[in-house]
């Protein structure tokens, strides 16, 4: 799905990251840890094409992102679900039509009952005519990861999607991530929430890796 | 049913709304693509009748001469007589006939009124030339005319006429010029807007590709809106500029160059073409700004 061969990514000055080779394998559930800087948010650009490495090579669906043009990323982002930690609507669209977004964005029609489901599935059916702005913390990440699943992606990358949010909305986001990837999806989590990584390894199968040194290292079953 | 699936909106309309409704500046771009328009239509008008004017002189100076007799009571028929034998005899003129006297009183009328008596003033009489093709050699009728005729004069008009035919396609250059520049401001301001109106956005357009929109998808919803803005107001700009020169004073018979200013028969199509070509400016415009701008956001 995606793979770093020898990723190197720097940000003018020093190195950010360098030598970083791993594979993401479909269906695999993936955490990614390290101090705050280490280069989480970086390493998971890398991974949807916002940024591109400085050397190296970094595959997406087989494809190499250096050679693909705009509108290539565009296309690879629609089976890639992205959720941020600071999560970005369109605040004078409703949260359905926010949610319909990456149908809207590339023309295609998203049903009805399937917007329905998925607002239930996230807890926001209520809130399906409120504006983005008038959403809590925790019903923005969930709004966040229902926009992320709409289009039925391959992969979910979220960053931190349990910053913002207290312990019992971080189970209820995790709880979501992990019945995602008990339906086939690949998912990637970066956090520095050790709590986290620990309750999801109570449920699913979940490999940590670690940030350190400017390297990305897979970690031990210590955690 | 929730808003997006209660009403299925068309694709291109979904497009605009992902981009939130722009605030009180919007019709900016509407006021100033009017006015554009507005002073396009004037420059137009100047253009096209300059146009006229400069392809009147023209041809009329290629064409017409007048010889006038300026003699003694007594030499007139004669000098008269000797004029029309000379040209009767000259290679290169199609035709040729005195003024009569009511004719000359028509020429005058409008400097010196009606009721004017020819006949007591000393008034040259003037004969009227037109010139064949190939024209006849000026210079040897001239010479001609001064042995046979001494007090005939031969004016070609060249020398009043030709600065004024110059002038009069020099302003037409101008009004061209003039509307060139229209077009070219109108299309750095549309542009100015755009850039400001995809610089505000630029959180919205962030969302737009990280959920997977493409380059173009998100340029449409700006290149739509500008368009349209545009069109309107060089619609109402066009409408306004019509009403305008319509109202100028019709031109009489006299000819004069102020009131000649306004369109002719099919000129009166051009200022409706003013408007659609405001919306291609504006098209063009904001989709170059648009790519432009997206390829600076990732």
């Amino acid at each position: 799905m995606i793979t770093f061969e020898n990723v190197a990514y720097s940000y003018g000055g020093g190195e950010l990251l360098s030598d970083v080779s791993l594979k993401l394998a479909p269906g695999s559930f993936h955490f990614l840890t390290g101090p705050s800087g280490a280069g989480k948010s970086t390493f998971l650009k890398l991974a949807y094409a916002e940024l591109r490495p400085t050397s190296g090579r970094v595959t997406l669906f087989d494809n190499d992102v250096t050679k693909l043009s705009r509108d290539d990323v565009a296309r690879t982002r629609r089976r890639i679900g992205i959720v941020h930690q600071d999560c970005k609507f369109l605040d004078h669209m409703t949260l359905a039509a926010n949610m319909a977004l990456p149908f809207t964005v590339s023309d295609r029609e998203s049903s009805p009952q399937d917007l329905d489901d998925l607002l239930s599935w996230v807890g926001l059916k209520h809130l399906a005519d409120a504006l983005p702005p008038q959403l809590s913390g925790g019903e923005r990440q969930r709004a966040a990861l229902a926009r992320a699943v709409i289009v039925d992606p391959d992969v979910i990358l979220a960053d931190e999607p349990t910053g913002n949010v207290d312990w019992e909305m971080s189970l209820r986001i995790l709880t979501l991530l992990v019945e995602l990837n008990k339906m086939g999806k690949t998912i990637l989590v970066a956090t520095h929430d050790l709590n986290l990584i620990r309750q999801a390894k109570a449920q699913i199968q979940a490999r940590v890796l670690r940030i350190a040194k400017h390297r990305v290292q897979l970690a031990g079953a210590d955690l | 049913m929730r808003p997006p699936a209660a009403k299925p909106a068309s694709p291109a309309t979904r497009a605009l709304e992902v981009v939130p409704p722009s605030g009180p500046t919007a019709w900016l771009t509407t006021f100033t693509a009017g006015a554009m328009t507005f002073l396009c239509v004037f420059a137009l008008a100047l253009s096209l009748a300059s146009g006229r004017l400069a392809n009147r002189w023209s041809e009329a100076l290629a064409k017409t001469s007048t010889i006038r007799l300026s003699a003694p009571a007594e030499q007139v028929q004669i000098q008269t007589d000797a004029i029309l034998a000379a040209l009767a005899t000259t290679p290169g003129i199609a035709s040729y006939r005195a003024l009569d006297d009511a004719e000359t009183r028509a020429l005058l009328e409008p400097w010196f009124g009606p009721g004017l008596p020819v006949e007591a003033l000393p008034i040259p009489r003037l004969i009227e030339v037109v010139e064949a093709d190939p024209p006849y050699d000026s210079e040897g009728l001239k010479q001609r005319l001064a042995a046979e005729a001494p007090g005939a004069l031969l004016d070609d008009h060249t020398r009043w006429r030709r600065p004024l035919a110059e002038a009069a396609s020099r302003i037409r250059l101008l009004g061209g010029l003039s509307i060139a520049l229209i077009g070219a401001a109108m299309a750095a301001m549309i542009t100015l807007a755009a850039r400001a109106a995809l610089a505000t956005n630029a959180e919205v357009i962030r969302v737009l590709r990280l959920v997977g929109a493409k380059d173009s998808y998100i340029a449409r919803a700006f290149v739509r809106r500008f368009t349209l803005r545009t069109l309107a107001g060089a619609a109402v700009g066009a409408a306004a500029g019509l009403i305008g020169v319509a109202a100028l004073p019709a031109a009489d018979a006299a000819g004069g160059f102020l009131t000649g200013l306004g369109f002719t028969g099919l000129g009166w199509l051009w200022p409706f073409a003013l408007p659609p070509l405001a919306a291609i400016v504006a098209f063009l415009a904001t989709r170059r700004a648009a790519f432009q701008k997206l390829r600076e956001l990732t």
